[in-house]
């Protein structure tokens, strides 16, 4: 895991130098959350340590990588108690996998202020293929990011043993997030 | 002795039968100790029932207003009216407040409330983390607020019932004549 992360990093610092720095990331005007439907009602868990590192270039746009990292640990879903609960083993598992992680494989322009993502989403140790839309614009100096996730958490182990009725959390829990970044 | 009316009857003992069920399930799931199936079912069914009994208010104010109730017995003393009307408007002002003050510690909480999980009710305020143990601790006193009172009324009913016996409990049974 360790030496795949130096990997990464270093085929991230790679296209560094090929291309433009890669872009700093306003954490402040950034989130990351997951909103799923229990009983039918719709939950927000918000993420509050995460980290991206975007290289986008407008004018290259095929050339542009994003990797996000997030801590497990910090999902919100606005009770302590249960913020206590979801780290445990039948949810995120958070002292054996602290973080979940999405690293691109191919983006692509899709229209004006539009991107087409690939790339492998990692949570709980388990490594999916996905694909989303992705909208960037500009605010002033900066490139804010947008987008949304479909999963199935049960793809991923989110939620074992009697936490697999779907009836009560639903499979489908949409990722959301808003990267904001500039030079 | 004029009865209520059997709506009135009905209503009132709808809205017992779910005020004792309500508020036993809320003791019950707050007392299950972290995350569970079970504890959000029983989550879910409370915040159902509150919302039917908030409901059911509304139309029981409707009709109290339009239909007026039965008077008391001649004999019962004048502080004795007067208290029963208190304790009937408290009852009322509970009836309302008490769902309520629940339905917006859900929604404080962050967690609309899905009527039956098939029909979404108004989101009328953000989660509010500031707001949430504020509202939680409101819910409760006026929860056991209304647990007194409901007891004062119980007593009350037994003692027209058993010492009095002049037929005022006997006003609201269902099956009495």
């Amino acid at each position: 895991m360790k030496s795949l992360r130096i990997l990464l990093a270093a085929a991230l610092l790679a296209g560094t130098a090929a291309h433009a720095a890669p872009l700093k990331t306003d954490l402040a005007k950034s989130s990351v959350s997951a909103t799923f439907k229990q009983m039918n009602v719709p939950v927000e868990a918000r993420f509050k340590t995460f980290a991206a590192q975007i290289d986008y270039d407008a004018a290259k746009p095929e050339a542009s990588k994003a990797m996000v990292d997030i801590g497990t640990a910090s999902m919100d879903l606005g009770d302590a108690e249960y913020n206590r609960e979801v780290a445990k083993k039948e949810w995120f598992n958070t002292a054996q996998f602290p973080k979940a992680t999405f690293v691109s494989t191919s983006i692509k322009p899709a229209g004006a202020g539009k991107l087409a993502v690939a790339g492998k989403l990692t949570i709980k140790g388990k490594t999916a293929d996905v694909t989303f839309p992705l909208t960037v614009k500009a605010d002033g100096k900066q490139q804010v990011f947008e987008g949304q996730l479909p999963i199935k958490r049960l793809a991923f182990n989110i939620g074992e043993g009697e936490w697999k009725d779907t009836s009560m959390v639903a499979d489908e829990v949409v990722i959301k997030f808003r990267v904001t970044a500039g030079q | 002795m004029q009865r209520y009316s059997s709506v009135a009857i009905a209503l009132h003992w709808l809205i017992a039968v779910l005020i004792v069920g309500t508020f036993t399930l809320g003791l019950v799931m707050t007392d299950i100790p972290g995350l569970t199936p079970t504890k959000l079912r029983y989550f879910s069914w409370h915040k159902w029932a509150g919302v039917t009994v908030l409901a059911l208010a509304a139309l029981r104010l409707l009709w109290r207003l339009r239909s007026r109730p039965p008077a008391y017995p001649a004999h019962m003393p004048a502080w004795q009216r007067h208290a029963a009307h208190s304790l009937h408007g408290l009852l009322y002002l509970l009836m309302f407040a008490v769902p309520l003050s629940g339905y917006f510690y859900s929604l404080a909480a962050g967690v609309p409330v899905v009527y039956f999980g098939l029909f979404p009710l108004p989101v009328l305020i953000e989660a509010d983390a500031a707001l949430k143990p504020t509202l939680g601790a409101l819910h409760y006193w006026l929860n056991m607020l209304l647990a007194a009172l409901v007891a004062l009324h119980v007593l009350a009913a037994f003692k027209h019932l058993l010492f009095d016996r002049d037929g005022v409990m006997q006003r609201m049974l269902p099956f009495s004549k």
